[in-house]
């Protein structure tokens, strides 16, 4: 089961945080600086494993992370989950949120922190990972937004203005979170 | 990265406006949320930020709660109430309006209200109760997305007394027409499952339609429940396995749409599952290890594209291989595929590749040798994972030959390691090596100094209990014993005479210990410079007050000379007002120890820290005090339950269940028969307790490591010779001379150019692996630790603690009947025989020499049977007459089978062995060892009956008591056998047994007024509906008399439509149930002193009611 996630940049600032499990408030910030700390501290060219160290459950849980440009996403999972799996799943909820936000960057998970979370309820649920074809995430995922549009044209409006700011196409900003993944090509998966 | 932020967000607000005309009201709102994260981005102090999201929580506050303010802008506070809570600060105001938001928005509101819901309340939050109506009328709504909503929040937040409310609607969400429906459905109901199996226990049918879903999105849901529910109780599922193996076997060969691909892998995520589930169902079992072979060798052969999932797959592929009934064949293949991970570059799959030998080296270590020097480099990989993961996998193939040289490493990777978790961690695996196999004494007390130094003060107590414990009761050798702890005063008296370093405050009590204790043991050591050398520990300022009270306590053992009582005066006096009691209380006991010497050698005598105190518990010497006060007027002293219920009885508090009559409104709401509203709100408080409870014992369940193998006689023999053959590669490496001039040629082969760094790496190889391989045979059988030559861990120390002194062999036959029977003697590995007198006499003659030869040592007799009874026979006489199960097959392997049945005794379970032996050439060295985690195997050491020698056709009987000290709804019990035929190699059988709670049930005789007393004195309760037995003319006493029948409850006592019954969990844990008749169901509640014990016991009443 996944016990926790975690989204949060380079400086340790959370960008999304999701617990399945109860920590209560101070726990969770202690967690996700733990977490930072132990995780940031490592190099690109070790592996993406980790104990949960005392704070979250001991030997029992494992924190999987990927590092992508800005931001790192920690699953923090008990010893029944399958680590590479987990890896993989990273991968795709990153892959979903970059078709949903079409090049998603930090921005986009600043400003719409809301719409990530319906994203992640459509891969994991309640601890359990639900769906991990990415298409059907985003099938659901539109069929809500949809009814969104359907009811009124003003809840969309920030999404069209971070989309102009992003298209403002400032060169120096790393604005793109990098899916290259050592086997992962992001254009492979059109086959789907 | 901040500044960029910033751009964007300077150029956000215009953006906003330029879009903002109709909307202007909303979107100054989420113009507050850019310019709040603006603002904190800006900010460089944590203080500044905690300023500012301050004001942001007053103005959403002020929002908030101003009548004015619309949905659609609350929408939008919730967001940023939602990132406030992200940052760590508390928004609670906004609960209640996140709630309001779910109940009462549009859909898009709604979902912002649900989403805010579950990130802001916790599990069993008190508001959550103002959501189960909102909850409950969107679960039936028209539109999908609202069901999924209301599904989701119900899986992620909802407690366990509300599952009642919405399960029948969640139920009826299975037969939906959406996919996606059903597969959220599935899931709710697993996170049920989760929390309260006995509430989901009615619709496991439902679970295996879910199961043969159609769609396969579902079905993968499922076997969340299915993997959980076979991780409780494979054997009653046993007939799944053909299911599972067939729809892994369609997955394998792609028959799913190719939707379910991933990287043209085919529904992987699905495939890990289900080899997890496989592997459940294969362990120690060979029939349904034997279904799944083919495919376990298809997915090992398809699992070939160089993709990560790939890898994932092959993982559990390996895992599922090894831990299920071997087959030499797919053990060779997987041994290959750890071989791919480890060798690989990748360091995610060299570190699963260390992982997975880590699993599977004890029952084949010739893996690690094949791999060693990977194994070696991997030690000083940069990546401290990597180090780690490398020092388990050394942990587990320890030996008394290689124990040096891994210890040594494991301190190594200890001083260089600032994280306190794995420190403390690797610490107690050092002690753990450290006293199994230390080489000699002055090693060991290196070692643990190393260990104490590195340790830290935040070390388990119980690594300094057992060296404590090691050093004070010794070994069979005095000699010995004198020499470990001659070497430590020596050792502990110059580290204190050094004093640079400041020492971990656990160590510092234990030298303060052994220096009271055993500095006599040094000739010519003055007691006066020892405490000289202890009192300099006192002026320190970095020692605790605990550590101060060791301290004294050690100086009250030395003064034995003037100028020891001198300063042991002055340190005495100096302590005797201090603040802290306890410190007070030892120096006040010091001075008195020093004036009075004769009271001292009574109090304190030398080296009696083991000999056992006789210790008055009925506090007798206080007899005169208690009737003195008496006498003066002073109140009786009522015991803890007897005030409780005088307190209850003056508040008078109503806790009797009340009557069935519902508010007509909560019934409406679905809230049905299963659970009536009062008992909702009465054990919310209590139920959130044994939640926790339930999911602590649920993780220990999840446990893979160090999972015990069955290896049956053609288990991995060919392997073995194969290695014979070529003989491993520690021994033309070894850095013997001789070894090194006549297996050179061996040597050049395998390193060509290996040049001086590889020189050394393999003389570490050599030294680590040595002893791996020239015990194959033995390992192989399942026995990885070569009995080192001395045992330093003689005893477990807490069952050492019950017995106190040695135990008495059980000298005759008489005795050991007598004893059974006797409550004070918990002795339980027994053996006896039945023809009395006479067969011992058989069994010298069959045995001859052998049997003489081996039965030494105080072991317990152990005594072959005559050939020819039934084995239920063979229970002792007494034994006969208390009720008992049938006889079950455990295992045979040809040679020696093995049956059990259960005795259920008055206070255990009597779990009768019998091992008969089907050969007529009689086994050797045959052992019997039980052990269960749930429950508690009553024995003095391990609870191994070393029955010398079984006669051939002859038959022994081992017993063992069982008790269950915390409730589970069942227990399983490994039982291992091993002998020797003959001339032939040690034979292990390894078999698992499940016991349910049921057989550790007896009936608790009390009376009406008894049973009330309890009732009121017990805090953990669970209520709930059962259904009652109606074909009968009075259905209550029927459905009672079935449960008594069932689980043997006593029945106190039936008034009209109520009755009370009373059981027990042996050993003596009570528990009350008070049933009610009303209509077709029985409303149980239960209570106990234990917070599962309830919900377990009425699991197996609901079984119990069903089943009759």
């Amino acid at each position: 089961m996944i016990k926790a996630i975690l989204i949060f940049n380079n400086h340790g600032k959370p960008r999304l945080t999701r617990f399945y499990q109860y920590f209560a408030e101070d726990m969770q910030q202690q967690i996700i600086r733990e977490t930072f700390h132990l995780v940031s501290k490592r190099d690109d060219n070790v592996c993406n494993f980790l104990e949960g160290g005392s704070l979250i459950g001991g030997s029992d849980y494992k924190l999987i992370y990927r590092h992508y440009a800005t931001l790192y996403f920690v699953f923090c999972v008990d010893s029944s989950e399958s680590e590479l799996g987990i890896l993989d799943l990273i991968q795709v909820f990153v892959e979903t949120l970059d078709k949903c936000f079409e090049n998603v960057c930090e921005l986009d998970l600043i400003f719409h922190v809301d719409k990530v979370h319906y994203i992640l309820q459509e891969v994991v649920m309640g601890g359990m990972v639900l769906e991990t074809n990415m298409n059907e995430i985003v099938a659901q995922v539109e069929v809500q937004s949809r009814m969104e549009k359907s009811e009124g044209g003003l809840s969309a409006a920030p999404a069209r203005a971070v989309s102009a700011v992003k298209n403002m196409n400032l060169p120096e900003i790393p604005r793109n979170i990098n899916i290259g993944d050592i086997n992962i090509k992001v254009p492979s998966l059109s086959p789907f | 990265m901040s500044d960029v932020v910033e751009k964007t967000l300077t150029a956000l607000p215009s953006l906003l406006s330029l879009d903002s005309q109709p909307g202007a009201g909303k979107l100054s709102v989420t113009s507050k949320l850019g310019s709040l994260i603006r603002g904190i981005t800006e900010l460089t102090s944590k203080h500044e930020e905690e300023k500012l999201i301050k004001k942001e929580l007053a103005a959403i506050k002020e929002h908030v709660s101003s009548p004015n303010t619309t949905l659609r802008q609350m929408k939008e506070i919730m967001v940023r109430a939602i990132y406030c809570e992200m940052l760590g600060f508390e928004a609670s105001f906004c609960y209640i309006h996140a709630i309001k938001l779910a109940q009462q928005g549009s859909m898009f509101e709604k979902r912002v209200g649900y989403l805010a819901v579950s990130l802001f309340l916790r599990e069993g939050h008190d508001l959550l109760l103002l959501l189960v109506n909102t909850v409950l009328k969107d679960l039936q709504s028209t539109n999908l997305i609202e069901v999924c909503m209301a599904l989701t929040v119900v899986s992620q937040i909802f407690p366990k007394d509300m599952i009642p409310a919405v399960l029948p609607l969640v139920e009826d969400k299975l037969t939906h027409s959406k996919e996606i429906i059903r597969r959220k459905a599935v899931l709710a109901l697993y996170k049920f499952y989760l929390m309260a199996p006995n509430q989901v226990q009615h619709i496991h049918d439902k679970f295996r339609r879910a199961l043969c879903d159609k769609d396969p999105g579902v079905m993968t849901a499922s076997l969340h429940i299915y993997l959980q529910m076979i991780k409780e109780s494979p054997e009653n599922y046993k007939e799944l396995a053909g299911s599972f193996v067939v729809i892994l076997k369609q997955v394998v060969s792609g028959k799913l749409p190719a939707d379910f691909s991933y990287h043209s892998v085919p529904a992987p995520w699905l495939q890990m599952q289900l080899l997890r589930i496989l592997a459940l169902l294969g362990k120690e079992d060979q029939r349904t290890s034997e279904i799944m072979y083919e495919v376990l060798d298809e997915s090992l052969r398809r699992a070939e594209i160089n993709h990560n999932i790939t890898y994932a797959i092959l993982y559990e592929c390996v895992k599922t291989v090894y831990t299920i009934h071997p087959k030499s064949e797919l053990l060779e293949k997987a041994a290959k595929c750890i071989g791919k991970f480890v060798l690989s570059p990748k360091i995610n799959l060299k570190y699963l590749g260390l992982k997975a030998l880590t699993y599977v080296v004890q029952q084949d270590p010739n893996l690690a040798l094949q791999h060693q020097m990977t194994i070696i480099e991997c030690l000083d990989h940069p990546d401290p994972i990597i180090k780690r993961e490398t020092l388990e996998l050394l942990y587990r193939i320890t030996n008394a030959q290689n124990v040096t040289v891994i210890v040594e490493k494991m301190l190594d990777f200890l001083r260089h390691s600032r994280d306190e978790y794995t420190v403390i961690g690797l610490v107690g695996k050092v002690a753990e090596l450290a006293e199994k196999y230390a080489p000699d004494n002055s090693w060991f007390v290196q070692t643990m100094n190393a260990v104490f130094s590195l340790g830290g003060d935040a070390m388990q107590p119980d690594i300094t209990n057992n060296f404590l414990r090691l050093l004070a009761e010794g070994f069979d050798n005095a000699e010995e014993d004198r020499q470990l702890r001659l070497l430590a005063v020596d050792s502990y008296l110059s580290l204190l005479g050094g004093e640079a370093a400041s020492l971990p405050q656990p160590f510092l009590q234990i030298i303060s210990w052994v220096l009271g204790e055993y500095s006599y043991l040094k000739v010519g050591q003055d007691p006066t410079d020892v405490l000289a050398r202890l009192g300099a520990l006192l002026e320190r300022h970095d020692i605790t007050t605990e550590t101060r009270c060791w301290v004294l306590a050690a100086m009250g053992k030395l003064c034995t000379t003037d100028g020891a009582l001198r300063r042991a005066r002055e340190v005495a006096h100096q302590y005797s007002a201090c603040l802290d009691t306890a410190l007070r209380q030892q120096a006040m006991e010091l001075e008195l120890l020093g004036q009075d010497a004769p009271l001292r050698h009574r109090v304190l005598p030398h080296d009696a820290s083991c000999e056992d105190l006789e210790v008055d518990s009925s506090l007798s010497f206080l007899d005169g005090f208690v009737s003195e006060a008496l006498a003066l007027g002073a109140a009786p002293y009522k015991p803890p339950h007897q005030r409780q219920e005088e307190l209850s009885q003056h508040k008078a508090l109503n806790f009797e269940p009340y009557g069935p009559s519902l508010p007509a409104s909560l019934s409406a709401c679905s809230l049905t028969d299963r659970q009536s509203p009062t008992a909702m709100s009465l054990s919310s408080g209590i139920s959130g307790n044994s939640t926790e409870q339930m999911q602590k014992a649920s993780s220990n369940t999840l446990k893979l490591d160090g999972v015990k193998k069955v290896w049956g006689k053609e288990g991995y023999l060919p392997q073995k010779e194969a290695t014979e053959e070529a003989p491993p590669p520690v021994a033309s490496s070894a850095p013997t001379p001789s070894c090194q001039q006549g297996g050179a040629e061996h040597t050049q082969l395998a390193v060509s150019s290996a040049g001086e760094e590889e020189q050394e790496k393999r003389q570490l190889a050599a030294t680590l692996f040595v002893g791996l391989g020239s015990q194959n045979s033995l390992c192989l059988m399942g026995k990885p630790d070569a009995a080192p030559k001395r045992i330093w861990r003689r005893q477990r120390p807490d069952q050492e603690a019950l017995d106190g002194g040695s135990r008495p062999p059980v000298s005759s036959v008489d005795d050991t009947l007598d004893g059974l029977f006797d409550d004070a003697v918990p002795d339980s590995a027994l053996l006896y025989s039945l023809d009395g007198p006479s067969v011992p006499q058989s069994c010298l003659d069959g045995g001859g020499e052998a049997a003489g030869g081996s039965l030494d040592a105080g072991m317990e007799p152990a005594l072959a049977l005559s050939p020819g009874d039934a084995p239920g026979s063979l229970l002792p006489p007494a034994l006969l007459a208390l009720p008992r199960s049938d006889m079950e097959a455990l295992c045979s392997d040809g040679t020696l089978s093995v049956c059990a049945c259960k005795v259920y005794q008055r206070d255990a379970l009597l779990l009768a062995l019998f091992l008969s032996n089907a050969c007529d050439l009689p086994l050797e060295e045959l052992s019997c060892d039980v052990t269960s985690e749930e429950a508690k195997v009553t024995d003095g050491y391990t609870t191994a009956a070393s029955i010398s020698l079984l006669a051939g056709r002859g038959v022994a009987v081992v017993l063992h008591h069982l008790v269950m000290e915390l409730p589970s709804s069942q227990a399983v019990v490994a039982v291992r056998v091993s002998y020797r035929p003959g001339a032939g190699a040690p034979t292990q059988q390894a078999v698992s047994l499940s016991l349910s709670l049921a057989d550790f049930i007896r009936p608790l005789p009390v009376s009406t007024e008894e049973y009330g007393r309890l009732w009121l004195s017990f805090s953990n309760d669970v209520k709930q509906n059962l259904r009652l037995l109606a074909d009968s003319e009075d259905p209550l006493a029927a459905t009672l008399a079935a449960l008594k029948d069932k689980l043997r409850l006593h029945i106190v006592d039936i008034i009209g439509a109520e009755g009370i019954v009373a059981c027990q969990l042996v050993p003596g844990q009570p528990c009350l149930l008070h049933c009610h008749a009303h209509g077709g169901t029985l409303t149980a509640w239960l209570r106990s002193p234990l917070p599962t014990l309830p919900d377990c016991l009425l699991y197996h009443c609901q079984k119990a009611i069903e089943e009759s």
